[in-house]
């Protein structure tokens, strides 16, 4: 009767990701629900563990913090240990496509911002980019590539007293794209490295050189001798290490991607390395519905909590019930819609699960953009087990885990936190189904 | 049309708190959001409205990276154009809207990569419906041409009657060149070939649903237990043109499939979905379809049965398309209640049980699996090849994520039919590099693409369900 899986994970974002694929591995038979395609289109690509102290102090060890942290902040539940888990898992996914895994230490990373941010792992196409490095930069963006203006981007890197001199210049990107071409157009241009035309449009002569080396000699005009040039990240979806390679080459210095906005060639790239390794494993995936609610196992016994039966999945008025032994919630947070407000309350949407708020709306933010706020902290609060708890303080449900943002107590955004505690909880929600569910 | 709710709105603000029981799918207004209040901010929404939700598209670009369209012609400005831009630059009065909407395949892949919930393809159907009938030309022969297309089922109604004539006038070159040029349909394409006894003829023959009602209690003694319980179940079976004209082995799989499990199958009057006719932008024609299965399925509704359908397109028009364009009674109704054949038996039977235990003969059958774009979007794209992995002996590789580029009508084009080729290119050396020498598909047109591009037979899951766990009565 219906379609029944050991683990039903929703939510199909890193964390859901990371549950989905430690909870096959542990054998367990798991499906991802996920309402639209990943979210980790929109991430960085960068994985942090923790860049920042709550007192907004810079951490070079994000591991020695780890103890230090309030008592409700998800590292403290997983332990640093089931952090390095996290990070173990995420490292043998992505193999030689990510650095940083030979240190504890935060590097940090030139953002398209012109900021500096700790991170824990980088894509190697982010690499020759550090800001430990002390090589001359040239950055260069595109004109039709707003969100990363090169030079601007150059100024404040200048003013957060890189160590390094650089300089930011805005080309033409080479061949007649349009305008508003997709940044996706760009990057399979240079995948396939594309013939395209060059030189003065009303020229009655044109040459036609492949993308890649037309590239190269645009940026090359304005080198002034720096060793290392950053491009917004765009150096193609596949064939990223090529493109760079074939770059280097005709530019004589090293070449590096800054991570930008969505859509995110670096977080597309991730998505397809953990998709892969959870088809891999044999995650099946549902996508395209939400989950609305849920149906609860009939025999639940009075004295213990409730237990899920399954999870329904709207579609235009239908619900599709999904059956499972145990359930992972990583639906992701107020951004992800995994946990929602209204005038009167906020809360999380599936499940109806208890986040603690103040009851005054006006205690749920602090005056200015950047001021602490509480709405940043919002999400459920678990037991040790990773189980959402209800108001008294008991799971809400026996076989429910919780991974990622939906989880409350930390602020990822101040921090520099999200994608660490979504593969530390993803893991051990993942892995701890999988086990009850096995058993 | 502006007050027709849609169920993304539905999806976001719906749920938890609403009075009646949410679960329950056979009531209607589980559709409707009680907390959807349309606000008429602008005068002219009353008339043809692109508004709905386009405020929040935040313009992350994500539609225009998964859109098969921008991905081959870049002339084509993407989904997040045709959608919220366009809205918010028509909303100034005197534009028009763009003729590039005309180059939107309707594969709606833009809708499950929006995380805001824009209803991109509820606003490429609008927009393209207002400027076929408000721009186009309707004595042009791309005009001509598309609601030709559109209106297949037209056509192939009056080529049934003569298949075998109509096969080989199809099929002469002579025909197809004039095609091209009067036309603009490609000439590298072979029409697809007429049955030469339709499904419907088939079925009245077998002697209709009185006859599948008695097989139906036969099956459900035979299997006994607690499948011989007395209440009837019914299913009525939305067949689509294509699967009456072309392909009635489909539909004769679905039909023993489901009495196989013990169900009586309905077979109402219906017209053609509308798919094709909301891709060209011939609102008026999918309107009067559409509005003749809403009130034929509804009946068949009332009558206990719930919608199944064999073609991922056509349940997606019943599903999402319809609620989203049109509010004849019962639209909504239909919507909760229509399903895709595999989904509805895995729903409602132990389907894996059955397959597991299947004693089949598909030793070594190994199968090229090619996910239909409307599939995806319904959520069951996956299906096929996880029912085939609990089949002993039939093995089933999903060929990669991309579009078979077809997109129905839209590769018949003579225009489109190498952007089409370029979009599916991936999709056929995904096949070649599969050692599976057979094809499998939910989709007609996408089985006619996969064939076109790499010789491969193609069939419909159905088929070889229905191969595997029923015994070949006829």
């Amino acid at each position: 009767m219906a379609i029944e899986d050991d683990v039903t994970v929703v939510g199909g974002g890193l964390a859901g990701m990371t549950a989905a694929l430690a909870a096959a591995r542990e054998g367990a038979a798991v499906r991802v629900v996920s309402h639209k395609d990943s979210t980790l289109r929109s991430a960085s690509g960068l994985v942090d563990v923790l860049g920042y102290d709550s007192d907004d102090e810079l951490l070079a060890d994000p591991f020695e913090a780890i103890p230090d942290l309030p008592e409700r902040h998800p590292y403290r539940t997983v332990g640093a240990a089931g952090v390095r888990e996290g990070f173990a898992l995420f490292d043998d996914v992505v193999g030689d496509r990510y650095r940083g895994d030979h240190t504890d230490l935060n590097a940090l990373v030139p953002t398209h911002g012109g900021t500096v941010k700790p991170t824990a792992r980088y894509p190697a196409s982010v690499a020759p980019g550090l800001a430990s490095d002390d090589r001359p930069v040239l950055l260069v963006g595109f004109e039709t590539v707003p969100d990363f203006d090169a030079p601007l981007a150059a100024d404040h890197l200048r003013a957060a007293g890189v160590p390094f001199p650089v300089r930011g210049v805005t080309v033409r990107f080479p061949g007649g794209f349009r305008a508003d071409a997709a940044r996706t157009r760009l990057a399979d241009a240079l995948d396939a490295d594309e013939r395209v035309a060059v030189g003065d449009d009303a020229g009655p002569y044109s040459e036609s050189l492949p993308i890649r080396r037309a590239l190269a000699e645009t940026a090359k005009d304005h080198l002034r001798g720096e060793k290392r040039v950053g491009f917004p990240a765009l150096l193609g979806r596949h064939e990223t290490e090529e493109v760079r390679a074939d770059l280097e080459a005709e530019l004589d210095a090293a070449v590096f991607e800054v991570p930008t906005g969505p859509p995110s060639l670096p977080g597309m790239r991730l998505e397809g390395a953990l998709r892969g390794a959870c088809r891999e494993a044999g995650v099946r995936f549902t996508t395209g519905n939400p989950v609305v609610d849920f149906e609860i196992d009939g025999e639940a016994d009075d004295s213990d909590p409730d237990s899920l039966a399954a999870v329904r999945v709207e579609r235009n008025g239908a619900a599709i019930p999904f059956h499972a032994d145990q359930f992972v919630l990583a639906t992701g947070g107020l951004v992800g819609k995994g946990v929602d407000s209204d005038r009167e309350r906020v809360r999380e949407p599936i499940f109806d699960c208890y986040v603690p708020h103040p009851d005054d709306r006006y205690d749920w933010s602090a005056d200015g953009a950047f001021g602490d706020h509480a709405f940043a902290r919002f999400g459920v609060e678990t037991d040790d087990d990773l189980r959402p708890l209800d108001r008294r303080g008991d799971p809400e449900f026996g076989n429910l885990r919780a991974a990622g943002a939906v989880l409350g107590g930390y602020d990822f955004a101040a921090e520099k936190s999200g994608s660490g505690v979504s593969l530390a909880t993803g893991l051990a929600a993942g892995r701890r189904a999988a086990e009850e569910a096995t058993r | 049309m502006s007050d027709a709710p849609n169920a993304n709105d539905a999806s976001e603000t719906g749920s938890p708190n609403e009075p009646d029981d949410p679960h329950d799918a056979r009531e209607e207004a589980t559709v409707e959001s009680d907390e959807f209040e349309p606000v008429h901010v602008f005068e002219e929404s009353e008339e043809m409205d692109l508004r709905p939700g386009s405020d929040d598209c935040y313009k992350c670009s994500t539609c225009d990276s998964v859109c098969p369209v921008a991905e081959v012609d870049d002339e084509f400005p993407g989904p997040k154009f045709q959608g919220p831009e366009q809205w918010r630059l028509k909303r100034k009065g005197d534009r028009d809207v763009d003729e590039s909407v005309m180059s939107c395949s309707n594969c709606m892949r833009c809708d499950s990569s929006c995380p805001s919930d824009v209803p991109l393809s509820q606003m490429h159907n609008t927009a393209r419906g207002e400027f076929v009938e408000e721009q186009m030309e309707k004595l042009s022969r791309e005009y001509v041409r598309n609601r030709i297309l559109a209106n297949y089922r037209f056509f192939a109604e009056v080529a049934s009657r003569m298949p075998r004539l109509a096969n080989f006038v199809m099929g002469n070159s002579l025909v197809q060149a004039v095609n091209e040029r009067l036309l603009g349909i490609t000439a590298e394409r072979d029409f697809p070939e007429f049955a030469d006894e339709t499904f419907r003829e088939w079925w009245e023959k077998r002697g209709g649903s009185a006859a599948s009602k008695k097989r139906a209690r036969e099956a459900r003694a035979e299997r006994g237990g607690a499948q011989a319980r007395s209440e009837d179940k019914r299913v009525a079976y939305f067949h689509g043109c294509y699967s009456n004209y072309n392909t009635p082995e489909v539909g004769k799989a679905m039909v023993r499939l489901y009495e196989h499990f013990g169900y009586e199958v309905l077979v109402p009057p219906q017209k053609c979905s509308g798919t094709p006719m909301f891709a060209n932008g011939m609102l008026a024609d999918a309107r009067r379809a559409a509005e003749t299965n809403v009130r034929e399925l509804a009946a068949a509704i009332e009558s206990g049965a719930d919608i199944v359908a064999s073609c991922t397109s056509c349940s997606m028009s019943l599903r999402q398309e319809y609620p989203e364009l049109f509010d004849f009674e019962g639209t909504a109704g239909v919507a909760a209640r229509t399903y895709e054949a595999l989904e509805y038996l895995r729903l409602h039977e132990d389907l894996d049980g059955s397959l597991e235990a299947a004693d089949a003969d598909l030793d070594g059958a190994a199968f090229a699996y090619h996910a239909p774009c409307h599939a995806r979007n319904q959520g069951v794209d996956g299906q096929a090849v996880e029912l085939l992995d609990r089949l002993d002996g039939a093995d089933a590789e999903d060929v990669g994520p991309s579009c078979s580029g077809i997109s129905g009508t839209y590769g018949w084009k003579a225009e489109k039919y190498d952007a089409s080729m370029e979009i599916g290119a991936e999709m056929f050396d995904h096949m070649e590099e599969s050692p599976a020498e057979t094809g499998l598909t939910e989709c007609p047109t996408c089985a006619m693409q996969m064939e076109h591009g790499t010789g491969y037979e193609v069939r419909h899951p159905l088929e070889v369900l229905a191969e595997a766990l029923v015994d070949g009565e006829n």
